[in-house]
């Protein structure tokens, strides 16, 4: 291959890595929710997933050149003005910042419930749990 | 942006998160989450997100580890997967 | 199950990977995200609000509704938590440990036995007991303030520099919980009762509830801090500016409380009686 060729190749790449590096994250966090047995594990991989999406909406508010979203010289200077392509776009950032709170919350919660089942059951193994359950019912019968 | 850096701690990021969900210890399944969420936090860091750099710092790798060990502690510590 | 998971992983990766060509180019300025409404808030957020750090003025401001819903939606995991853990009976079994203080000699009292409650020389310890540590105690101890007072630097600085709220308040919530791992819950719970936090979560979401409907009461829109500048005897812009910070200590206020009673609920699995 010649070098355009291969130039061209680099310049796609680097458009597209973020976004092949998320998936690959979103396949890990699915897969851990999905088939791990353990719940603990399952919690894991729904953070990995959040984390994931997290990076989707950081990645696409970057810019090439731009620096972060802090105004340079803010006090007194109103005069100079501000092009929107020097600073990083601040809205992706703020929505994602809450993101990052409320999944720490919703991790308090899922962990609570965790060991609200552990505490009945003994175990956080689904198929354990799933097999003590059924032996419930079958006794209520 | 330097997006060489930026290749290097997204490989690293998907192997702490491999790892995590891959290791059986529960405790260790803990502190290799933090790992990743640091990585994570250093990659926000590059791309000029530093507030959500600052929040996942401390709520990913410190707060949210706290959590997965006391909840580890009150339950078990070994996992059959 | 592990195979079908695996395949419908693929599955939905070859579908994530399909959809990234269609993408708009990595730190592209021209992106549709980029545009409209985003480079409105660069150009004028200093102007309109006098606050460098566009992300807090953004965060508090002009999304504010959205973030007042946020700390709802966090004070009502930490209220969920208390629900789903929280037990008031005492658990009868096992036996206690008590520590000499003096001498460090542990006493076990079995079922049924007196306990030196309230005494000067013995203080009790948990069941899972790990030995004492002078070191790991007294440099905790010696941490703490100064880690607070950079959690209200955090907070009180977020406008010209990253931080603000949220993260403030977590490492405030986060000096509480390693004063309760490197000591014990029972004496952290004394300090900083569950009392406490409960009260401080609902006042931090009042302040910030409180400061929208003070807007509304003043003749503006709800949030519209603008409406402040008659009671705070400074301009329109500068209003915006303290209105901010009103808002961001009331999320502070707010999440550390609720990390804190978060860690307390887990930690003693409902009980707070032993903790990590």
């Amino acid at each position: 291959m010649d070098a355009p060729v291969l130039a061209d190749m680099l310049d796609f790449v680097i458009a597209k890595y973020n976004y092949w590096g998320i998936a690959a994250l979103m396949m890990i966090g699915l897969y851990a929710m999905i088939a791990k047995n353990n719940l603990v594990k399952k919690i894991i991989g729904m953070n990995i997933f959040q984390t994931a999406i997290i990076l989707f909406f950081i990645s696409i508010a970057t810019k090439w050149d731009a620096t972060i979203p802090i105004i340079i010289h803010g006090h007194g200077a109103h005069a100079h003005s501000i092009h929107a392509a020097d600073y990083m776009n601040p809205l992706p950032h703020v929505l994602m910042l809450t993101a990052i709170v409320v999944s720490v919350a919703t991790l308090g919660v899922a962990l609570a419930l965790a060991v609200g089942i552990f505490q009945r059951y003994e175990t956080l193994e689904e198929d354990n749990i799933l097999e003590q359950l059924k032996a419930d019912e079958s006794n209520l019968r | 942006m330097i997006w060489q850096l930026d290749v290097i701690i997204l490989t690293l990021v998907i192997i702490c998160g491999l790892a995590a969900i891959s290791i059986r210890d529960l405790l260790g399944a803990a502190v290799l989450f933090s790992a990743y969420s640091f990585m994570m936090c250093l990659l926000w860091a590059i791309m000029g997100a530093v507030d959500v750099a600052f929040t996942e710092a401390s709520v990913g790798a410190g707060v949210s580890t706290v959590f997965f060990v006391a909840a580890v502690f009150r339950t078990t510590r070994s996992s059959k997967d | 199950m592990k195979r079908f998971a695996f395949i419908g992983v693929l599955l939905f990766g070859a579908v994530l990977l399909y959809s990234s060509f269609s993408f708009p180019p990595l730190g592209d300025p021209h992106a549709p995200a980029n545009r409209h409404v985003s480079d409105d808030y660069i150009r004028d957020g200093m102007k309109e609000t006098a606050v460098p750090n566009l992300v807090t003025a953004v965060l508090a401001d002009y999304r504010g509704y959205d973030t007042m819903f946020e700390a709802t939606v966090i004070l009502a995991a930490g209220i969920a938590c208390f629900f789903l853990l929280r037990r008031y009976r005492r658990k009868p079994a096992q036996h206690r440990l008590y520590r000499h203080i003096d001498t460090g000699v542990i006493l076990i009292i079995e079922q049924g036995g007196k306990e030196p409650v309230d005494s000067k020389e013995f203080e009790r310890i948990d069941y899972h007991w790990v030995p004492f540590d002078l070191v790991v105690n007294k440099a905790a101890g010696l941490m703490v303030p100064f880690l607070q007072l950079f959690a209200l630097y955090v907070i009180f600085h977020g406008h010209h520099s990253p931080g603000g709220g949220f993260q403030g308040g977590v490492i405030f919530g986060a000096t509480v919980i390693l004063l309760a791992i490197s000591r014990d819950l029972r004496s952290t719970t004394r300090l900083f009762p569950e009392r406490t936090s409960a009260f401080l979560s609902s006042a931090g979401l009042f302040i910030y509830a409180g400061t929208g409907f003070a807007c509304l009461l003043l003749g503006s829109n709800l949030l519209d801090y603008s409406a402040l500048a008659r009671l705070l005897a400074v301009d329109p812009v500068m209003a915006r500016s303290h209105g901010i910070l009103l808002v961001e200590i009331g999320v502070g206020m707010a999440v550390s409380a609720i990390m804190i009673w978060i860690y307390y609920n887990l930690a003693s699995a409902g009980r707070y009686d032993e903790g990590l």
